[in-house]
């Protein structure tokens, strides 16, 4: 760690959170240990702040959602904001209102933060250039998923102490993930060795220009290694035949108890949910004692409480 | 009173077809060129004569822009003949050649009839359609090759429609040849149908369904090898790889009926360019990488690459300012086509007599245009005259054509249209003020 982060007075300058590519190692350190910090004032009762009283937090969500809606919404409520969720798949969207009309429409009501989720990749970044306020992409497209990796870092250092040498295999379905991409760029820049694990046609043809090893074998991609994130297959993303079933799949790519013993023995097993069980995970697997996915929920709710604080409360140069 | 001649002299007269450059004069009478002097003043009675004086400037046969997108019929909200027929005139091209993927599709003659019409009304460039292979570009049934092109049909395309039935695709080709048709094709394959941008680094990081490079070569090398095969005359309309452009060099080797193409947005950019989903760099044939872009480029005086196209597709604002995979593919070219160009030729790639050639000489034969885009004494006088260095600045807001979605926004352009000859008349003059 250089100077700037060890400095304890260091304030991020972020206006938006659109992607882990664009921060900052600093920045993201500041915001882990931020998150550290709520999940431990959570930890037994949660907290209730008035940090963000009088802001208006909007969740718009072009996409159905549930747990990273409410984790948002549970997050900018115990931090005191005013948080309305619109989901827009039934309603202007329907009407043919496209997506910059509906954020000059928002921005007339002076919202703080808005929070996007949308099906197609650099939809957040479109709707940063025409409002006046903070905006958090909480997903867009095959694009990124930030808040997703600031968890998944949490939670990851809240089991392993740190990131920096550990040993991840990232599996599944690649190709149509955020939370894939989100999480290579991240983990890669905290010092994690990353194997990603996919058939060949979810795997992006130039994968390779992130510092990853790739693997088409599961058992060779999770050996040894001391955390296993799996995908969930996105089936409502594929516009063509990417595996012939879910059974074939499970079979090469599912992790089972079988697969789960090639790894190092106190190995994670995250998932960004909602799982596909019996598909890409086994249920014995999700369920058992090396899983920490329920951990994730917990965590995400820490870490949304502390992107929404950093990004709302002037830390800011604007 | 007005003249009856034309007299252009003290010109830069650039020869496409013999690729040469020299000052000299030309005379136009009765819509044709008349005579060419090799002198900047020749002795010639001036008395019947509207001279202009033209400091050098470069005189060329006006530029035929063989693909672009003229919005009629069906799409006139977008664009109209007479705009593009305005914003043609003051940037030097006289010929254009319009794309068959409007509402109708040109698929009959009567709609051949229709734009030619139109234009004789609405337009003081030469409007040639080009009419669709396969009717309603379904590629399923042949069009009536032989009376779309009585009508007027200079080439016949399925655009960016793939003619999946390789044996239509094979008759129809061959239909063609029958009649002596012009094939323009674009090499697109079911391969890009998901795909945004080029297919690399840049399109997995930002998350955008990549348009593989293989797609292209795919699909040019099934057509170019029926095309060889049928004997019919096959233009590829726009390539943008290294590899593709090696796939057309072989096959011109095989046979002098294959030809090929260029867009100026594929020679002056490369995927960078998106950026951060920058929607107006949002084109067909995609951005490729700079390898592409540079080993097109550095090939560019070669033969292969018979000519330079605008690309000209216009998209309003409403179907650019959406999410990258969401927005219409396309940008406005008819404006930046020539300074465009002109900056290869001021960057040494190319000489200016082989640019223009690329621009003018070659897009006439392959459009079997016998009477225009040369230099030659009984040929259409379809001129231009352009300062080759005055710069100015691309400003979207002063483009003439109704859509502003330009990819060459606050670049520094070199290079002016002063006058515009169609059928010997003056249809653009900054020479007299």
């Amino acid at each position: 760690m250089d100077k700037k982060s060890r400095d304890s007075s260091y304030l991020p300058q972020l206006t938006h959170l659109l992607g882990i590519e664009k921060i900052s190692p600093q920045d993201i350190n500041f915001l882990i240990k931020k998150s550290q910090e709520w999940f431990e004032k959570n930890k037994n009762k949660p907290q209730k702040s008035d940090i963000l009283r009088g802001k208006t937090q909007i969740n718009l969500f072009f996409e159905p959602s549930t747990r990273t809606q409410s984790s948002f919404e549970l997050a900018g409520k115990r931090l005191g904001a005013d948080v309305i969720n619109m989901s827009l798949k039934q309603s202007s969207v329907a009407k043919g209102e496209t997506l910059v009309d509906t954020a000059v429409t928002l921005n007339a009501m002076k919202p703080d933060l808005l929070i996007v989720r949308h099906y197609s990749a650099g939809a957040s970044e479109l709707l940063s250039q025409k409002v006046d306020c903070s905006v958090i992409n909480a997903g867009d497209g095959s694009h990124e998923h930030p808040t997703q990796a600031i968890l998944d870092a949490l939670t990851i250092i809240h089991h392993k102490k740190q990131i920096e040498g550990l040993r991840v295999a990232i599996c599944g379905d690649i190709l149509h993930s955020r939370v894939a991409r989100s999480n290579i760029i991240l983990l890669s820049m905290l010092g994690a060795n990353i194997n990603i694990v996919a058939p060949k046609t979810l795997l992006p043809k130039n994968i390779d220009s992130y510092k990853v090893r790739t693997f088409l074998d599961m058992r060779d991609g999770i050996k040894d290694v001391d955390v296993i994130m799996m995908l969930r297959l996105q089936s409502e993303r594929m516009q063509s035949s990417y595996i012939p079933s879910a059974r074939e799949y499970f079979r090469y790519y599912g992790l089972d108890e079988e697969k789960l013993s090639y790894a190092s023995r106190n190995a994670i097993v995250m998932h960004p949910g909602p799982m596909n069980r019996g598909v890409e995970i086994d249920t014995s697997v999700a369920d058992n004692v090396q899983s920490v996915i329920k951990d994730q929920v917990e965590m995400g709710v820490a870490a949304r409480m502390a992107v929404l604080e950093t990004l709302a409360t002037g830390y800011k140069n604007d | 009173m007005t003249k009856k001649k034309l007299l252009i002299k003290n010109a830069l007269l650039v020869d496409p077809k013999n690729e040469v450059e020299f000052i000299g004069s030309l005379l136009i009478e009765k819509g044709t060129i008349k005579e060419i002097f090799n002198k900047p003043s020749p002795n010639y009675d001036i008395s019947d004569c509207k001279v202009i004086n033209c400091e050098k400037h470069a005189l060329s046969p006006g530029l035929i822009d063989m693909w672009v997108f003229a919005g009629e019929p069906g799409y006139e909200h977008i664009e109209t003949i007479e705009d593009i027929s305005n914003a043609a005139k003051a940037s030097g091209i006289t010929s254009i050649a319009c794309r068959p993927d409007t509402n109708p599709i040109i698929d009959e003659a009567e709609l051949v009839q229709y734009i030619i019409r139109k234009s004789e009304d609405k337009s003081q460039v030469n409007i040639l359609p080009i009419a669709a292979l396969t009717k309603k570009h379904e590629g399923k049934n042949m069009t009536e090759i032989g009376l779309l092109k009585e009508a007027g049909a200079v080439g016949f395309s399925d655009a960016y429609n793939q003619i999946n039935n390789t044996n239509i695709l094979k008759n129809a080709f061959t239909y063609a040849s029958n009649f002596n048709a012009q094939i323009m094709q674009l090499p697109v394959s079911d391969l890009d149908k998901f795909g945004v941008m080029n297919e690399s680094e840049i399109s997995m990081r930002l998350g955008l369904p990549g348009i593989a490079k293989i797609s292209e070569t795919i699909a040019l090398e099934r057509e170019l090898r029926i095309a060889h095969h049928t004997e019919v005359k096959y233009h590829s309309m726009c390539i943008s790889t290294s590899e593709s452009y090696d796939v057309v060099s072989k096959f011109k080797d095989m046979n002098d009926k294959t030809t090929c193409g260029v867009s100026i947005n594929n020679l002056k950019l490369n995927e960078n360019d998106v950026a951060a989903y920058r929607t107006f760099f949002k084109v067909k044939p995609p951005l490729r990488s700079e390898s592409d872009r540079s080993y097109i480029l550095e090939n560019l005086s070669s033969d292969t690459i018979d000519i330079i196209t605008s690309n000209h597709e216009p998209q309003g604002t409403e179907s650019k300012r959406l999410p990258f995979e969401e927005a219409a593919y396309g940008a406005v070219g008819i404006e930046t086509l020539l300074p465009a160009s002109l900056s290869l030729y001021h960057d040494g790639y190319i000489s200016l007599s082989k640019l223009m050639k690329k621009m003018s000489y070659n897009p006439a034969k392959i459009l079997n245009l016998e009477n225009t885009g040369s230099l030659e004494v009984g040929k259409k006088a379809d001129l231009i005259l352009f300062d080759l260095n005055q710069p100015w600045v691309c400003d979207a807001d002063k483009l003439i054509t109704k859509c502003k979605n330009t990819t060459f926004e606050n670049q520094k352009m070199q290079g002016k249209v002063m006058l515009t000859v169609v059928n010997g008349n003056i249809i653009h003059n900054l020479m007299d003020q």
